[in-house]
């Protein structure tokens, strides 16, 4: 657009590609990624450890794959990352820094696992899961409300007040171990190990089968919700621009809080599956930390639920590749990190191609375009 | 794959035969644990092991675990495929699943280390019936009466009162050199929960140093969690700025011994010798030796035996130990004093919670013990304040009901109903900070 001719071209330069790649050209880039990251991990694991790189490869698949319980695992793991990366897209998309899923997962679990503990002699099972769910949707729910009622009016800052949020999720979870566990040790154990009662049943002799068909459901229902409703469209609106939200007639305080309830209700949702589905407890640490690795897998798919099945599969294989290797080579942990720091950071790395074009100075200069 | 697999087996099991023939001697020399012919010659070629951890070895806790199964497999010469060890498992549904994981690759004798992996070890051997699980500090085998799951502890409490005398040892010599007046000699102490391993554990070693320097009292403060570097650091600072001039703990991070290396407070540590990190502070350290244990269930395994349910290991079986003192620090005669005390608890003239050692009586430990949910109705004191009663939650249920009076011809009976401590009362001369 310019013509600074008097400038001096810089020797390389970079802009953002103005049509998208096209989709196999996108995955080849992505593929040459992932193959590069394996062969730089080849060299660090001859290096570091003297292993045939090969064998530490096939640890890795096997990891998640030599067995069907192992497979279940994969893919009650992909289920619950997946199930929180779903439920802080909305907010994403929205450009609402929503840092808070830890905090709304663990209430969520907090309230569930709080009506497994006062009502396992009063409620059948049956009943019993059904108020957990309710409880564990509100908790979520009133948990994302909160810094968005302040967000929309009076504009907080979103990130600092759900991250906040957090910490004051994790000291109420623990005040509620400690009241319940008198004897102090502040393990809660599995609640009602000999009863069952609230426990979500095994469907075909799978634990994990309602997680993850609840989790693969909802996945096609954000989908739906973000691409295909006048919701998911209003979302893309405020995310692009608050002010031509408003313009064209949308209640951008409704908006936030809409998606915010709804984001929350989710995280309370996998908070549910946590604890009914599958610790049956409830421990400050019962997320995992998945509440801060959800942004990135909604973030690598650029906030595509169905891509998000993938982004996290990438990222449950590589956590379930890494214990595999440390115990098959007897290598600490850190070195299977080491190796999963690398797989993410070329896969992260190469997006960088896709979206944005390298320029080097040329000999002979031609117009601008 | 499979092909792979069965290939990689047959080699295995060749190499073991061949390992074997050289190994005999070893087994005999370490199996200090009382054995019968038949399992101190068991063939242990079918015997595969899962060792499942909380954290890894950057854990102290951890960390002894870990050292001592791959002493267990050096000493039964194991290979590395038949000892699969799993770390960083949580207290939750992963531990259930690594357990039928290991289970699935042919375990036969599964170890978890955390008092949080218990209720998951224990649907994994409702599971698997065939295979034996074991687990370290936990206190519901009596009660879920499955012949495969045990428990397993040790006496550690006499081993903290002996580091305990070692600690009177610096007070004295603190005290006879000038540094603090005999009513200085505080100790801090950095405790993970108020939980009775812990209480156990820090009254014991309170008791050792006691005997030694009557003057001696102790601050205590919890961190709340087993494992966290900066809390455990952060503690230890606290006391030693509340005057403590000497201390211990009960968590299982480095923490507390580089800030006492920092501040030159001298430290009594628990699992591992800490004086590669605080060469000028650290005295001693007690510590279980689970090898002892690891080597028992497994011979018993491999002959077809049973072994028991609930097992406390003690300084005979070799299960409670001190670690190589550090002369640098340690007072003038404390390994003499040790050994001397050490034959006295041996010969059972010295009993470690002689009940009439301490006291309950001051109201303020009273007040203490009805915050930690211990209230006065659980025992009965003589007018001096001396128990006579005590009713510990022995048999463990999910009310934590009081229900086995543990005063027994004047001792604190620890660890007969079960291995796992429940002596959870703060006695007079112990604070909480």
């Amino acid at each position: 657009m310019s013509k600074q001719k008097a400038v001096k071209e810089p020797f390389i330069h970079i802009t953002k590609k103005r049509n998208d790649m096209i989709w196999w050209k996108a995955w080849l880039i992505r593929g040459a990624a992932v193959l590069l990251a394996l062969i730089v991990c080849a060299f660090i694991i001859v290096l570091l450890t003297g292993y045939n790189p090969i064998e530490v490869y096939k640890k890795m698949i096997e990891g998640s794959f030599a067995t069907k319980r192992k497979v279940w695992a994969l893919l009650q793991g992909i289920a619950m990352l997946l199930c929180i990366s779903l439920a802080v897209t909305p907010a994403f998309k929205m450009k609402f820094w929503n840092l808070g899923a830890q905090g709304q997962v663990l209430v969520g679990a907090l309230a569930c696992a709080a009506c497994m503990f006062y009502f396992k002699s009063t409620l059948p099972s049956g009943l019993l899961i059904v108020v957990m769910l309710f409880a564990a949707i509100v908790a979520g729910m009133v948990w994302a409300l909160i810094p968005a009622f302040f967000k929309a009016h009076w504009n907080t800052n979103e990130s600092l007040f759900t991250l906040m949020m957090n910490y004051i999720a994790i000291q109420l979870v623990s005040f509620a171990v400690a009241s319940w566990v008198t004897s102090g040790s502040g393990v809660l154990g599995l609640l009602n190990a000999d009863t069952n009662c609230g426990w979500l049943p095994a469907v075909f002799e799978q634990k994990y089968f309602i997680n993850v068909a609840t989790v693969a459901l909802l996945t096609v229902i954000m989908y739906v919700y973000l691409k295909y409703t006048k919701h998911g469209y209003e979302i893309a609106v405020v995310g692009g621009s608050e002010n031509t939200a408003r313009y064209i007639g949308i209640n951008v305080k409704s908006v936030i809080l809409r998606t915010l309830a709804f984001s929350g209700a989710m995280c309370g949702l996998a908070g549910f599956l946590l604890v009914s589905g599958t610790h049956h407890t409830v421990t400050e640490t019962l997320e995992g930390g998945m509440g801060f690795t959800a942004i990135m897998v909604s973030w690598l798919a650029k906030f595509n639920p169905i891509v998000m099945v993938l982004t996290s599969f990438l990222i449950v294989f590589l956590q379930r590749g890494s214990s595999e290797i440390a115990t098959a080579f007897r290598l600490n942990e850190s070195v299977a990190d080491i190796l999963t720091g690398v797989i993410l950071f070329f896969i992260i790395g190469c997006e960088f191609f896709i979206r944005y074009e390298v320029h080097f100075r040329k000999k002979h200069k031609e117009g601008e375009e | 794959m499979k092909k792979l697999i069965s290939i990689l087996l047959v080699a295995t099991i060749a190499l073991m035969c061949l390992a074997f023939a050289g190994c005999d001697n070893a087994n005999e020399e370490t199996s200090k644990a009382a054995d019968t012919s038949k399992a101190a010659t068991a063939d242990l070629s079918g015997m595969k092991i899962g060792l499942i951890c909380l954290h890894d070895e950057n854990s102290t806790y951890d960390n002894n675990f870990i050292s001592a199964m791959k002493d267990a497999q050096k000493n039964l010469g194991l290979s590395d495929d038949q000892v699969l060890i799993k770390t960083n498992i949580p207290e939750g549904a992963e531990c259930y699943d690594t357990a039928a994981e290991l289970a699935d690759a042919g375990c036969n004798f599964i170890f978890a280390d955390s008092f949080g992996h218990e209720s998951y070890i224990i649907q994994a051997a409702k599971e698997f019936p065939d295979v034996q699980f074991a687990h370290a500090t936990g206190t519901n085998s009596q009660v879920v009466n499955l012949a495969n799951y045990h428990n397993a502890f040790a006496s550690i409490y006499e081993g903290r009162f002996l580091a305990g005398v070692a600690a009177g040892m610096k007070l004295n010599e603190m005290i006879e050199a000038g540094k603090i007046k005999a009513e200085e000699a505080v100790i801090g102490y950095v405790g993970a929960w108020p939980y009775a391993e812990v209480i156990s554990g820090y009254t014991s070693f309170f008791l050792g140093a006691r005997y030694i320097c009557p003057t001696a009292t102790m601050k205590v403060t919890y961190t709340n969690s087993w494992f966290d570097i900066a809390l455990e650091r952060e503690g230890a600072l606290a006391l030693i700025k509340a005057g403590c001039v000497l201390i211990s703990q009960h968590a299982d991070s480095e923490g507390a011994p580089k800030a006492c290396e920092e501040n030159g407070v001298p430290d009594v540590s628990y699992n591992i010798n800490t004086s590669y990190i605080a060469p000028n502070t650290a005295i001693i350290a007690s510590k279980i030796n689970w090898t002892p244990y690891y080597e028992m269930a497994i011979k018993a395994i491999a002959a077809g035996e049973t072994f028991d349910t609930d097992w406390c290991g003690t300084i005979e079986t070799g299960s409670v130990q001190l670690t190589e003192i550090n002369e640098k620090v340690a007072a003038a005669g404390t390994a003499e004093k040790i050994e001397e005390v050490k034959a006295k608890i041996l010969s059972g003239e010295l009993k470690v919670f002689d009940t009439a050692t301490f006291t309950v009586k001051d109201p303020a430990t009273i007040k203490t013990n009805e915050a930690n949910f211990v209230s006065a109705d659980n025992y009965k004191t003589d007018a001096d304040g001396h128990l006579t009663s005590y009713m510990a939650d022995a048999v463990a249920d999910d009310a934590f009901t009081p229900d086995t009076d543990v005063i027994k011809d004047g001792e604190f009976a620890e660890s007969s109903v079960r291995s796992a401590p429940y002596f959870n009362v703060i006695i007079d001369g112990i604070t909480l900070m």
